[in-house]
């Protein structure tokens, strides 16, 4: 108990990697799962269906084929740096979440004094932090490639390390304009702060970054999407030319890892745009509406009372088993938010969450609805279009920043 | 012991084991590897001299741009082992005592520093804020920054110039 007492961040911060943690892994697995049935959904299919109710086990499921599956190392290979390269993918991923702001500073961390509840970390240079992590996560795939010593990895990580690069200064420069408007590198700054994003234009338009950046916001996506190599920009593993890209010669729970660090990058982008140009954490609806603390609440009831429907109607069997513990644990977590008190230090993570799963539902939107590129055509875009335009869109705010005249006309 | 001695002592270690595998290894990209390991760690350290922005531009510039173009590079040719060569004339004669000079030269400024002022300290020395720096950067010292970036610009276009083909 001393201990405890004395290193206040020591604990609190262990406690919240360990919850962290757990989240995200979960939260990737069940990614994977939302990806197959919305791509499902819009190629009029079903998508998995037969594991667990609506499919809802079949992560688990995955998981486990991945962990007894034999993990083959080809001979030829540079056993080291075909070892490190997922762990390294992996780790730099899950590391850049860390950095992210889920909720509000001003939520205190339950028994020790002194600490917040939904940040691990709140340091000055959150941002630049976040960027130098995914700045190095291109060596992943660009060792994997290399040590594979196989012609097709080999052509998937040249691609992937020359997209990474190419279209990582746009995604750099794009969020710079954010960084001029706020005047500061700070997660909860950007967000709340002086020049932060809280308050409204005309008293209902939030005055979030996208609407005076939305050319930013633009090629931030555009680049980002790149950056996590998913369609349109998926060349690196593009099936149809390389078999598999740089992780054609991985198996077993290595190919695993790079799978989860593709979906942890998605996450992180996500994460980064809602903080730049949606709010971050804060609520879209002006504070004098005082029923928009049971939203959470309210939303996990609806979402209860459709499982409910779901498992008398439509489920046989251990399905309606399975749909039922979903809908009792839907129904009570819903509850539980509904008391004032619960309600009131959920909100910041709940809108954040709410945010970030409706840009990953574009994300995956996207991979239903577009092809991919021609491999010049990528690169020719991202030099010759996306790069000269964040430029400008820099240039043209930091002119406003300087000349206030032009922001009041 | 605090947990930034701890720190500094590991990174330390790092740095140093690493820069003697970039060294002492054979493969191309097992050097560049330990030099990414050296720069991190270097990174880490400027961290802990309160210069957290230096050690972000650090790791992005370093260890997230240069170092990717080596490794590209080296991918790129698909360079295999070194081969051993007999060491030069020079190295034999100069190399050694000039090694030697140099160690001790080192180790007597080690041996006269105040030992431990700036280690282990890390939280109690002013964070250098990104604003103060950007102005200072901006400001007073505009000219060697300008110059320097020219200078980098002119690097760019020479290394163009010579390695574009004779038509």
């Amino acid at each position: 108990m001393e201990f405890i007492s004395q290193h206040p961040v020591l604990v609190a911060s262990i406690i919240k990697i360990a919850v962290l943690l757990f989240i995200v892994m979960t939260a990737l697995a069940y990614l994977t799962w939302a990806e197959r049935k919305i791509i499902a959904h819009i190629q009029s299919r079903w998508g998995p269906y037969f594991v667990g109710a609506h499919g809802l086990l079949q992560p688990l499921a995955d998981g486990l084929k991945f962990l007894f599956k034999e993990d083959i190392t080809p001979p030829v290979t540079d056993r080291l740096v075909y070892t490190l390269a997922p762990f390294l993918a992996l780790s730099l991923a899950l590391s850049a979440i860390a950095l992210i702001p889920f909720g509000p500073p001003s939520v205190p961390f339950p028994f020790l004094h002194g600490q917040q509840a939904w940040s691990i970390t709140d340091i000055n240079i959150g941002l630049l932090l976040v960027f130098a992590i995914t700045s190095i996560g291109v060596y992943g795939v660009a060792l994997a490639g290399w040590s594979s010593n196989s012609k097709y990895p080999l052509m998937g990580g040249l691609r992937s390390s020359a997209q990474m690069i190419s279209y990582e200064v746009s995604l750099t420069m794009s969020v710079v304009g954010v960084v001029l408007l706020a005047g500061t590198l700070n997660f909860n700054e950007i967000i709340n702060g002086p020049h932060g994003q809280s308050g409204y234009w005309w008293h209902f338009i939030p005055r979030w970054n996208v609407v005076p950046q939305i050319v930013g916001f633009l090629c931030y996506f555009t680049a980002a999407i790149a950056e996590t190599n998913r369609i349109p920009f998926d060349l690196p593993e593009a099936e149809t030319e390389l078999v598999a890209g740089f992780h054609t010669e991985y198996s077993s729970f290595k190919f695993a890892m790079f799978f989860m660090a593709e979906y942890a990058n998605m996450i992180t982008v996500s994460c980064l745009a809602t903080i730049l140009f949606f709010g971050g954490w804060l609520s879209p609806f002006p504070d004098r509406w005082a029923w928009q603390i049971y939203l959470p609440g309210a939303g996990l009831v609806l979402l209860g009372i459709y499982c409910a429907y779901d498992t008398v109607t439509e489920m046989r069997g251990i399905a309606r088993l399975q749909l039922a513990v979903v809908t009792a644990l839907a129904l009570g977590g819903g509850l539980l938010c509904l008391i004032p008190a619960v309600a009131g230090v959920i909100q910041g993570p709940f809108w954040f969450t709410t945010k970030i799963l409706i840009i990953l539902f574009f994300y995956i939107w996207m991979r239903g609805t577009l092809p991919r590129f021609r491999y010049d055509q990528l690169m020719s875009f991202g030099w010759k279009l996306l790069l000269p335009v964040s430029l400008a869109n820099l240039v043209i705010t930091a002119f406003v920043m300087i000349w206030p005249w032009l922001r009041h006309g | 012991m605090s947990l930034a001695f701890i720190l500094f002592f590991l990174c330390a270690l790092l740095a140093v084991g690493g820069a003697l595998a970039l060294i002492l290894s054979r493969e191309p990209i097992h050097s560049a590897l330990a030099l990414i390991l050296v720069m991190v760690s270097l990174a880490v350290l400027y961290l802990l001299l309160g210069a957290p922005f230096v050690a972000a531009v650090q790791v992005i510039v370093y260890a997230g741009a240069i170092m990717v173009l080596f490794v590209f590079v080296i991918m790129l040719l698909n360079m295999g082992a070194e081969e051993h060569t007999d060491f030069s004339k020079i190295a034999k004669f100069a190399g050694w005592p000039l090694a030697l000079v140099l160690m001790l030269w080192i180790g007597y400024w080690l041996a006269h520093a105040q030992a431990g002022a700036a280690i282990g300290t890390g939280a109690a020395v002013e964070p250098a804020s990104t604003p103060g720096l950007s102005t200072q950067l901006f400001r007073q010292y505009l000219f060697p920054f300008e110059a320097t970036s020219v200078l980098i610009l002119i690097a760019l276009l020479g290394a163009l110039v010579l390695a574009r083909k004779e038509e």
